[in-house]
């Protein structure tokens, strides 16, 4: 069970009420970007909503559902700027979304497609990490670059609670703490790496603490709480900005659904506790209820950004199962910047020439 | 021309990059104020700084996972791995991320990096700083692989791989270090990866080999000479891509074939080079392809007695080379 204790202090209770630290960041917010928050966390979740059952029809290929994170996906996500550099897990795609990757490319991506990870001009979301933690020494030279450049620009690195078992953990933090590195280290400790729980994962209790053993600042976040998961990635940019080195952000959260499409949770976790986050620990039904509160959002207005993100997806969709399918020989592209010569005999010989081997 | 040490060679086309171009930073472990260990990086602390010539913790995931982050940034990093014995805790990063960054993002990020290593044995360096590791690597799309002999082709073929789009690990053999000198030109120049030279021109038996064996096939070759056998040698310089060309032209030559490398037998890349051969020019060959390398044990003694077994030297080379020229 993910323990709330140590946690920094909230700004949303569970009601959806803003605390006194929440109630200060809320007057600092735009209106704008008080319902940003909530627009994207419902586009998100009716994406990931509708990707299961694409899933399901057998129209995308195997995927991880990500409801239930919103709230840190979004909440750090807005925190970031065009400029910062984002190396995702492969759960992250309600980041890459808010960072600018159009819902087709996600769903090309969960379709096999390698078109999928092809970021507009000016998005700088490498594609998701699929082995464990090796995101995180990456974002580092990224970060270095950024110091070679004299640029601004911050990397985030995003991992689940298995990762921090990874040695590329211990080597990417260990890095950012010895240089002092415009970095951010974001973990969403979902509780669970597939079916091992986080006590398996670690001996002391939170991810956080472990900052402190680099020389880094940990913070320990209830990652459901839209606003506390962005406050603290924007006091994690302004540190990595102002040369203070490195921030490790634990957001403390709970996938809803499975690992993935292929699992099947219910193996190994207690149907009380799954109730417990679904029904009380909602993020977005959470700020829903801060919005309605405050005014800034009523049942008409939920049920039209509703279906607009259901229109928006089901644009996407179009597009992405419009896209023809790749010709036989793309399996060849892209493995160098020129394609030698041997691997040329290779793809001709695919196409049916009379080429010798090799 | 000055002549000059493989060593002084990588030092030369590393400062030469560096000054040339700002992108050009170099990683590893005591690389900077130390100048490597090997002192590969002589001098580039003092003339670039520390944020140029990085000494990192020891960290080797870490030194190939920054290199790629910042490659991906537009940077050109060099990272040294102090040993090629110590490459393994980063071939993860090498073998699942650089080699296939390209690929993956349909060709919108790459890797132009170079991951540098000394290998090779017959310097008492014992089972940890003697492996030949380039056939845990030839296998695997997406990396080139520089394997280079000399001092000339030491220089260029580093700058092209400075200069390269792609992740290219340049395997020095550190026994080449500072036995061997050659002439190598002040002016820039570039040796193209993918490209075999022929050091040698003969025509009873032919030699395909690289980096410190190749130089036992010239010694070989030079007192064959004197037995009236007339060898003809086959620098490969670069494994991956492999100059297939070169191959069948120097096998055509002389119709006999000897494959000499320092990596082990099995798995070694002689395979590769002896299937290819075998597979598109069967009718060229008048005897079977013949390997010579090292032995199927799992590391290079540190008894110097049994070093030596494991060694190749000049006359394991003529013994095999006689051997085909009898066929």
């Amino acid at each position: 069970m993910q323990s709330l204790e140590q946690m920094d202090s909230p700004c949303l209770d569970q009601d959806g009420r803003l605390t006194a630290k929440g109630n200060s960041l809320w007057q600092s917010l735009s209106e704008d970007q008080k319902l940003s928050f909530y627009h994207w966390m419902a586009m998100v979740r009716h994406f990931d909503r509708r990707s299961v059952i694409l899933q399901r029809q057998g129209r995308i290929g195997t995927y991880a559902p990500l409801e239930g994170q919103e709230a840190a996906q979004v909440g750090s996500a807005l925190a970031l700027s065009q400029e910062d550099w984002i190396f995702p897990s492969y759960r992250e795609h309600g980041v890459a979304m808010v960072a600018g990757l159009p819902l087709t490319h996600i769903l090309l991506y969960w379709m096999g497609r390698v078109e999928g990870n092809r970021t507009p001009k000016g998005v700088r979301v490498l594609p998701p990490y699929v082995p464990i933690a090796t995101q995180l020494p990456q974002a580092m030279g990224a970060s270095w670059a950024a110091k070679l450049k004299k640029e601004q620009s911050v990397a985030i690195a995003y991992f689940g609670d298995g990762a921090t078992s990874e040695g590329d953990f211990h080597e990417a933090l260990n890095f950012a703490g010895v240089f002092k590195l415009p970095a951010i280290f974001f973990c969403q400790n979902n509780g669970y790496a597939i079916s091992v729980p986080f006590s398996r994962q670690s001996a002391v209790p939170t991810v956080a603490e472990r900052a402190a053993a680099y020389g880094l600042k940990g913070i320990r976040v209830d990652g459901n709480d839209v606003l506390a998961t962005y406050q603290a990635t924007r006091e994690a940019v302004r540190r990595a900005r102002a040369g203070e080195g490195s921030t490790l952000i634990e957001a403390v959260t709970y996938r809803k659904g499975s690992h993935t499409t292929a699992d099947d949770a219910t193996r190994y976790r207690e149907k009380e506790e799954v109730e417990e986050w679904v029904q009380k620990k909602d993020p977005l039904s959470r700020y829903e209820r801060l919005l309605t509160a405050e005014g800034l959002l009523d049942e008409a207005e939920r049920i039209a950004w509703e279906k607009h993100c259901r229109e928006h997806i089901d644009q996407a969709v179009q597009e992405a199962e419009e896209m023809l399918a790749p010709p036989p020989t793309h399996l060849f592209d892209h493995v160098f910047a020129d394609m030698p010569v041997t691997l040329h005999r290779q793809r001709n010989e695919w196409e049916g020439g009379n080429e010798q081997n090799g | 021309m000055p002549v000059i040490s493989y060593i002084d060679a990588v030092t030369q086309a590393l400062r030469e990059e560096m000054q040339r171009d700002e992108k050009v930073f170099v990683l590893g472990e005591d690389v900077g104020v130390r100048g490597g260990v090997f002192r590969a990086t002589d001098g580039l602390y003092k003339e670039f700084g520390a944020e140029r010539v990085i000494d990192t913790p020891l960290t080797e995931s870490a030194i190939a996972g920054v290199a790629i982050g910042a490659s991906v940034y537009g940077m050109r990093p060099v990272a040294e791995m102090q040993f090629a014995d110590f490459i393994m805790p980063a071939y993860n990063q090498i073998v699942s991320e650089a080699a296939k960054m390209r690929y993956r993002s349909n060709n919108d990020w790459h890797c132009p990096l170079v991951i540098r290593a000394p290998y090779g044995g017959g310097v008492h360096g014992a089972l940890y700083h003697s492996q030949s590791v380039e056939k845990l690597f030839a296998g695997v799309p997406g990396l080139k692989i520089v394997m280079p002999s000399t001092p000339y082709d030491v220089k260029g073929l580093l700058k092209s791989a400075i200069r390269d789009e792609d992740p290219v690990l340049f395997f020095e053999h550190k026994r080449c270090y500072r036995l061997i000198k050659g002439e190598v030109p002040t002016e820039d120049y570039t040796v193209p990866i993918g490209k075999a030279e022929v050091k040698r021109e003969g025509d009873d038996v032919t030699v395909i080999s690289y980096g410190l064996s190749l130089h036992f096939a010239l010694k070989a070759a030079e007192d064959l000479e004197k037995e009236g056998i007339s060898v003809h040698v086959l620098d490969l310089r670069t494994i991956v891509p492999l100059d297939k060309e070169a191959i069948l032209e120097a096998t055509a030559k002389t119709g006999k074939v000897l494959i000499v490398h320092e990596d082990n037998l099995t798995g070694g890349f002689g395979g590769e080079v002896s299937a290819f051969i075998t597979e598109n020019a069967f009718f060229e060959l008048d005897a079977p392809i013949r390997r010579l390398a090292g032995p199927d044990v799992p590391a290079m003694p540190y008894s110097p007695p049994l070093e030596k077994e494991f060694m190749l030297n000049p006359e394991k080379v003529k013994d095999a080379i006689r051997e085909l020229a009898e066929f």
